[in-house]
């Protein structure tokens, strides 16, 4: 069937069901907005800026597990895509970016807005298209939906000429398209899968980290089958938050910089690792020499560029995870002696218990883990959580015990201030039954606080529980801690009154001030049907603790007030 | 030193070879890699191959085990690129052509750079009234041999194109 290039843009996101996209028109991007008028196929959302289009497409592909399809113009539209595309790239989240192009007979000669969006994509897309032969206009279109899926997901990026999208194009789109040079190596091979169950059969402690991978892959089940048959600890990555039910006796939650001691302990005194669909970023290792030292490590991961790059691994499994922990698990069914854990079981009992600390402190100024502590009685087990990034996301993350996967949506590798909010409205648009919260920053709401409107428009309505200490909080922290308390650049002084704010955007809000009063507020935010904000004033000298010094080692952590009894533990 | 870290081991010269999609974009794709995770190139080649549509590119690197791995391992993530190997040096045959244009003073210079040549395979490609250009084919070893033969005539001006290969 032959149409404008604009149209079949708009045939192939209707193919895809992509049926939300998120975007800003300008000069070279308006075919395509044309041919949007009519379509109920495709729901666009305009955000308020580009930026905000793009972290919803993520918000909306991790929550749903779909591909997030966002739009912009060229030049500074497209520019202004480019975090969001990093982000989404460091994460692995299948998101397609569009975005317009000045004219082919214009291209290189630095026309109006006009920018190398194919040069400038390149290294952060798994893959991207110029697109300047209409021809190759649905093929390239199939190609980005495929490729973003397909084995390690991630973003890809397409660069449309305004003539493309007005050139006459046939529009012949397959349901399936084989890539013959990129085929990711799916099924896990039988001998690893069995060399992996001997391993960890003879494991006497044994420790499974999960990772992001095991989210993309929806192998939750099959994870936490798995640790109940080895009666193994499972720690998370920050990204493989949600892969298993914290409240489950054998997870420990989170690892790494501002995880938990337990977590951490576990991670650094096992004899056998298995790691499955986590990359062993710094901030989960620490000083390299000194992780992990006793442990026989195998490392489960779809892309075997993953395997061996930052620790050298005893059994590399390249496959997806969930293929891989099946046949583990079956493998694992057929080993007949195991080794006894039960000491180790004991062990991790004890430092579980220990690492239980009461955060239901009473003080005022407001104690930040108070407010999570407050969060995870509320809120309602289909409900959404999305994090900005900085200290309200690490007490979020050390404290929230998120249980269902796709719902817990945070920045992991490119820690992006202002992903909160689009994110959260990207997921609402997604999971619009499901009630969407994002625990939010002062300073990282305020970098994308326009989307609000972007909210209220569009009847997507989200609640902000703003952590409101008055500072660049983590940057603080590190200062504090690390440079002698020369505070640079960091101490937010005039600020916006929050609750004004979200008033001014047609949204509703409170402020709160006591500990007493948190419980409520939530619940008025969950139900407000609007977008709603939760201005907490908290204690500005809270820190987010423990912590590994960066560089430092997972063993040797700063402990908080409240880590007496687990930090004696760890020790012993 | 613990064996997990990604410590220094033995570092030496790497060949990798690879057919890539012919598509506009793909070299920077791949110089992209290596720039961006911190791998050196020390050469590179490219043309046709024997398919259509497919170049053949041979990268020269030097690095430890490991690295290879990577940088073998992200050149083959890439969509455009078909496949990459490593060429072991004892398994593939390599080439290098140089140019060189050299200062002859007089009649006996201009006689022994031609005896030079011919010991060398290589070609007088251009004379000049001060200078004659010659074209040498061989393993690096050869030409790196020729160039120290060539210095004391005084070079002008040299180029070589860097290492291609094919495996035996």
């Amino acid at each position: 069937m032959k149409m404008s290039g604009a149209k079949a843009i708009v045939e192939a996101l209707k193919r895809e069901k992509a049926e939300t996209i998120f975007g800003y028109p300008g000069g070279v991007i308006m075919p395509f907005y044309d041919a949007l008028i009519g379509e109920e196929g495709v729901r666009h959302v305009l955000t308020r800026h580009e930026q905000g289009a793009v972290h919803a497409a993520e918000g909306y592909a991790r929550a749903s597990g779909k591909v997030g399809v966002c739009v912009s113009t060229s030049g500074p539209g497209a520019t202004n895509l480019v975090t969001g595309i990093a982000d989404a790239f460091m994460d692995s989240i299948p998101i397609v970016a569009l975005s317009g192009q000045v004219v082919t007979s214009l291209i290189g000669n630095d026309a109006f807005q006009e920018a190398d969006m194919f040069g400038i994509t390149m290294p952060i897309t798994k893959h991207n298209f110029k697109v300047v032969n209409a021809k190759d206009l649905v093929p390239s279109l199939k190609m980005a939906f495929t490729l973003a899926q397909l084995g390690r997901p991630g973003p890809v990026h397409v660069d449309l000429p305004k003539d493309i999208q007005t050139a006459e194009v046939e529009f012949d789109y397959p349901d399936k398209i084989v890539i013959p040079t990129y085929q990711p190596k799916i099924e896990p091979h039988p001998i690893q899968v069995k060399r992996a169950a001997e391993l960890l059969g003879d494991a006497e402690r044994p420790v499974i980290m999960a990772g992001g991978g095991v989210i993309s892959s929806n192998a939750s089940r099959e994870l936490t089958k798995l640790a109940e048959m080895l009666m193994s600890p499972v720690v998370l990555t920050l990204m493989g938050k949600g892969a298993m039910d914290e409240r489950h006796p054998l997870c420990l939650g989170m690892a790494g910089m501002h995880g938990r001691m337990s977590a951490n302990y576990v991670l650094n005194n096992c004899d056998a690792m298995l790691a499955v669909g986590c990359r062993f970023d710094d901030r989960i290792t620490g000083d390299l020499k000194h992780f992990a030292p006793e442990a026989k490590i195998i490392h489960i991961d779809i892309d075997s560029a993953e395997i061996g790059k930052n620790v050298g691994v005893e059994l590399p499994i390249v496959a997806d995870a969930r293929k891989a922990l099946t046949a583990i698990i079956d493998a694992l069914a057929k080993v007949k002696k195991r080794k006894d854990s039960s000491e180790w079981q004991k062990r991790m009992k004890e430092l579980m218990e220990a690492c239980e600390c009461d955060y239901g402190c009473n003080s005022t100024p407001i104690h930040p883990a108070r407010v999570i502590w407050e969060l995870n009685k509320l809120m309602p087990k289909n409900g959404i959580i999305t994090t900005e990034v900085g200290q309200n996301q690490m007490w979020a993350m050390h404290f929230f015990k998120a249980h269902t996967p796709r719902h817990y949506i945070s920045s992991g590798g490119l820690g992006t201030m202002g992903f909160g909010l689009p994110a959260a409205i990207g997921a609402k648009a997604a999971c619009p039954d499901k009630p969407v919260l994002n625990v939010a920053g002062d300073g990282s709401l305020l970098m994308v606080c326009q989307e609000f409107t972007t909210s209220v428009e569009h009847d997507l309505p989200v609640t902000a529980l703003v952590m409101n200490n008055n500072w660049l909080g983590m940057v603080k922290q590190w200062q504090k801690l690390f440079m002698k308390g020369r505070y640079s650049g960091t101490k937010l002084g005039k600020m916006p009154d929050f609750v004004k704010l979200i008033d001014a955007f047609g949204g509703k809000g409170e402020r709160v001030e006591r500990p007493s009063e948190i419980a409520e507020a939530i619940k008025h935010g969950l139900k407000s049907g609007v977008a709603y904000l939760i201005d907490v004033l908290i204690d500005p000298e809270a820190d987010v603790l423990p912590m590994v010094p960066p560089g430092g080692r997972v063993d040797q952590m700063i402990p908080s007030d409240r880590c007496g009894k687990i930090s004696r533990l760890v020790k012993r | 030193m613990n064996e997990k870290t990604n410590g220094a081991q033995a570092r030496k010269p790497y060949i990798i070879s690879m057919l890539v999609e012919d598509k506009f974009g793909v070299l920077q794709r791949i110089s992209g890699v290596f720039s961006r995770r911190g791998f050196n190139m020390n050469t590179i080649t490219v043309g046709r191959s024997e398919q259509q549509g497919v170049s053949r590119m041979t990268i020269t690197t030097t690095g430890d085990k490991r690295m290879v791995e990577q940088i073998i391992k992200q050149l083959n993530k890439l969509v455009d690129v078909i496949k990459v190997i490593e060429l072991e040096e004892n398994e593939c045959v390599t080439r290098e052509i140089a140019l060189a244009k050299v200062h002859v003073k007089d009649y006996a210079a201009r006689n022994e750079l031609t005896n030079f040549t011919n010991i060398f395979r290589g070609k007088i490609v251009d004379v000049g009234p001060n200078s004659m250009m010659i074209e040498i084919t061989g393993t690096s070893d050869k030409i790196d041999g020729f160039i120290e033969l060539l210095k004391p005539f005084g070079i002008k001006e040299f180029v070589r194109t860097g290492i291609t290969a094919l495996s035996k």
